[in-house]
């Protein structure tokens, strides 16, 4: 198990700059979450610290090592990719197998990490089927397996479930991170979905375009996003975002008056955008009024979209509401959960 | 209404007015008269250009028809006297042995260039219709080219080597000698076919996803080892199917050798297929020519069955590809 450390590391493919400079610390046994929309450089990122794709500047070391001229094989680390990279002409047990055979193991050693594998990933009964006759998870599985084989200093997943269904999406995130707990080796995984990003990671690093826009625990980028940006990626449904001007201490929004949290240093007139999530909104007899458009009944919550002014907003409540289509509710902000943004810059005010 | 309402008879009752369809529509209905229409077109041309020529090729073969006169039937005749002769024994020892070592150095060097052509390199397309162009130029034309290659005095592979590189004292005798000719004419087949062999196994190689090779690589395989256990168990299927295409076309090869040697010096470079040939239209021979030609049969027979066998799917190969 190894520390990685990412410093400064920019890309360019001919003139086409793709990162900008990126720093990220991963300790020891940390599951680390690259996180962002595609073409964002998270994959690029991956495949340099893999050693697919070359250093144009910066470093990136892995337990100490700086290895920007290590090959992909000495790097110690192994790679689950997003089409799981199967050989079709092995069997399982092969495919699993593969790296100790180059690295000439003996026999005995081979048939119990293989085993050990195995049993880890439940894939006993699995290992003489060729990747063909294997189900999408168990590929997956497999995918997995060839990695802790290796026993490697670092995993690195590329979009591993982007290609499962939903279901069975849900059910591989756990098994990963029952994995890494079991393991606890150090964990390196991109995805473009933030609800993996949410469930798995100790640490996300929220990317955009080229750029890193925050890093931190899960619930410290829901609760306090640095920007704009990483409040809107961050969180299901998004949240919803207000342009609007500070005056006398509140925040005038299309000629309604939202209250600004405690300890705003918002000086008059100065434009900003309020954002406030789905279910930071409560309703409220002496709230703004909001014109509902759709309700979506979830049975845990009740999603409802609806209008303040001219602007679309969606709030979630835990509560059921009766509200029809074209109905008028009244709803208010909770002033401690909102966000505001800078409307220039989009970064953090409060 | 419901469906549960029965008290409406009428309603249940009710069927569609029958339309009594035409003649022709109702054959058209009939499935057996279809199959027929349908296979009609292809199995035409199949008869008249394909069994047609093989069943009299075959006949042939039993008669000891001449140009100008109907033979008789005469059974194994025509096969024993070529089971003695030296020319025909000849012919089939060649058409093996070139067959074999056109098919080597074409897969060998097809595979070399498919290799290079699948990397990354400036003016990619452009290379690759450049390697084509061996394959679009008729081949009498390229036989014709290749003639003047191997020409004893005008020969510009011995102007290179004795004039200008002072290698050799004396121009070559390229089809004067028999082994000079045979190598000679495996050297014009070879680069006649590599086009073939190269875009095919091309196509092949780009079939095989980028991401094998970055798991092998970050599996510890070299260079070789990524060959030797990705590309070349990936490229197997295809390697038989252009394999076995390759085999057929060489052992029937009539252009090249016909155009560059007639099958001489002495004989010695007649294939099966020129054999055939002098001997049937040119000799009036019409059925020792035909004789010859049936000879040829179990050996693609071989070759095909061959195929059928390496071509099979492979285990890996089977169950779904859902991914």
């Amino acid at each position: 198990m190894a520390n990685v450390s990412i410093r400064a590391v920019r890309k360019a493919f001919g003139t086409t700059q793709i990162l900008h400079g990126v720093d990220v610390e991963v300790d020891d046994g940390e599951f680390v979450i690259l996180v962002g929309p595609s073409g964002c450089g998270k994959s690029t990122l991956l495949r340099m610290i893999a050693g697919l794709e070359n250093i144009t500047r910066g470093e990136i070391a892995i337990g100490g090592r700086v290895v920007n001229n290590v090959a992909p094989k000495e790097r110690d680390i192994a790679m689950v990719f997003q089409n799981y990279a199967l050989y079709p002409h092995m069997t399982v047990r092969d495919n699993m197998a593969f790296s100790l055979k180059l690295a000439k193991a003996p026999k005995a050693v081979l048939e119990q990490k293989v085993g050990r594998a195995a049993d880890i990933l439940g894939l006993g009964q699995l290992l003489e089927r060729y990747p063909r006759q294997l189900s999408g998870g168990q590929r997956q599985r497999v995918a997995m397996g060839r990695a802790i084989v290796r026993d490697p200093q670092v995993f690195l997943f590329d979009e591993p479930l982007s290609n499962l269904d939903a279901k069975l999406r849900v059910n591989m995130r756990a098994e990963i991170k029952d994995l890494h707990q079991r393991l606890k080796t150090t964990t390196i995984y991109v995805t473009h979905d933030q609800i993996e990003a949410m469930t798995m990671a100790d640490k996300i690093v929220v990317m955009h375009a080229g750029r890193v826009e925050q890093i931190g625990a899960p619930l410290d980028l829901y609760d306090r996003p640095a920007n704009q940006f990483v409040a809107g990626f961050i969180g299901s449904p998004a949240m919803n975002f207000l342009n609007g001007n500070v005056r006398g201490g509140m925040c005038e929004v299309n000629g309604v008056r939202l209250p600004l949290p405690a300890g705003t240093s918002g000086e008059e007139g100065r434009p900003v955008v309020y954002g406030i999530r789905p279910e930071h909104w409560v309703l409220s007899g002496d709230g703004v009024p909001a014109l509902v458009r759709v309700t979506e009944p979830t049975g845990s919550e009740t999603q409802v979209m609806a209008r303040v002014g001219d602007t679309a907003i969606t709030c979630a409540f835990r509560e059921r509401v009766a509200a029809k289509p074209g109905e008028t509710i009244h709803i208010a902000p909770t002033p401690h959960q909102v966000h505001l943004f800078d409307q220039q810059t989009g970064m953090r005010l409060n | 209404m419901s469906a549960t309402d029965t008290r409406d008879i009428d309603a249940l009752n009710w069927v569609a007015p029958r339309r009594t369809p035409g003649t022709l529509a109702r054959l058209m209905d009939n499935k057996a008269f279809l199959v027929c229409i349908c296979l009609f077109p292809a199995l035409s041309l199949l008869i008249v250009f394909l069994t047609y020529p093989l069943g009299l090729g075959i006949y042939l073969a039993f008669t000891d028809t001449q140009i100008g006169r109907a033979g008789e039937w005469v059974g194994l005749e025509n096969f024993e006297s070529l089971f003695h002769d030296r020319i025909f024994l000849n012919a089939v020892w060649w058409t093996v042995a070139y067959t074999f070592f056109a098919t080597i150095l074409k897969f060998g060097l097809g595979l070399w260039l498919a290799l290079l052509l699948n990397n990354h390199m400036p003016f990619k397309s452009l290379v690759r219709a450049i390697i084509l162009l061996p394959y679009i130029v008729p081949t009498v034309l390229s036989a014709i080219a290749f003639w003047w290659i191997y020409d004893p005095q005008f020969s510009i592979i011995s102007y290179v080597l004795v004039d200008k590189l002072h290698w050799l004292d004396h121009y070559i005798d390229f089809l004067g000698t028999p082994w000079h000719a045979r190598w000679s004419l495996i050297a014009a087949n070879v680069w006649r076919g590599i086009p073939f062999v190269a875009i095919t196994l091309l196509a092949g190689l780009q079939t095989i996803s980028p991401s094998l090779y970055e798991a092998a690589m970050l599996d510890g395989a070299s260079p070789w080892q990524r060959f030797r256990f990705v590309t070349r168990p990936l490229l197997m299927p295809i390697l038989a199917i252009v394999m076995t295409f390759s085999v057929l076309f060489t052992f029937t090869d009539f252009q090249l050798v016909y155009a560059i040697t007639r099958g001489g010096p002495i004989n010695s470079t007649h294939l099966m297929a020129t054999l055939a040939f002098q001997r049937g239209i040119p000799g009036s021979h019409l059925g020792e020519g035909a004789a010859i030609a049936v000879a040829m049969i179990p050996f693609l027979i071989l070759a095909t069955v061959f195929s059928y066998f390496a071509l099979g799917r492979r285990k890996w190969q089977q169950g779904s590809d859902n991914d």
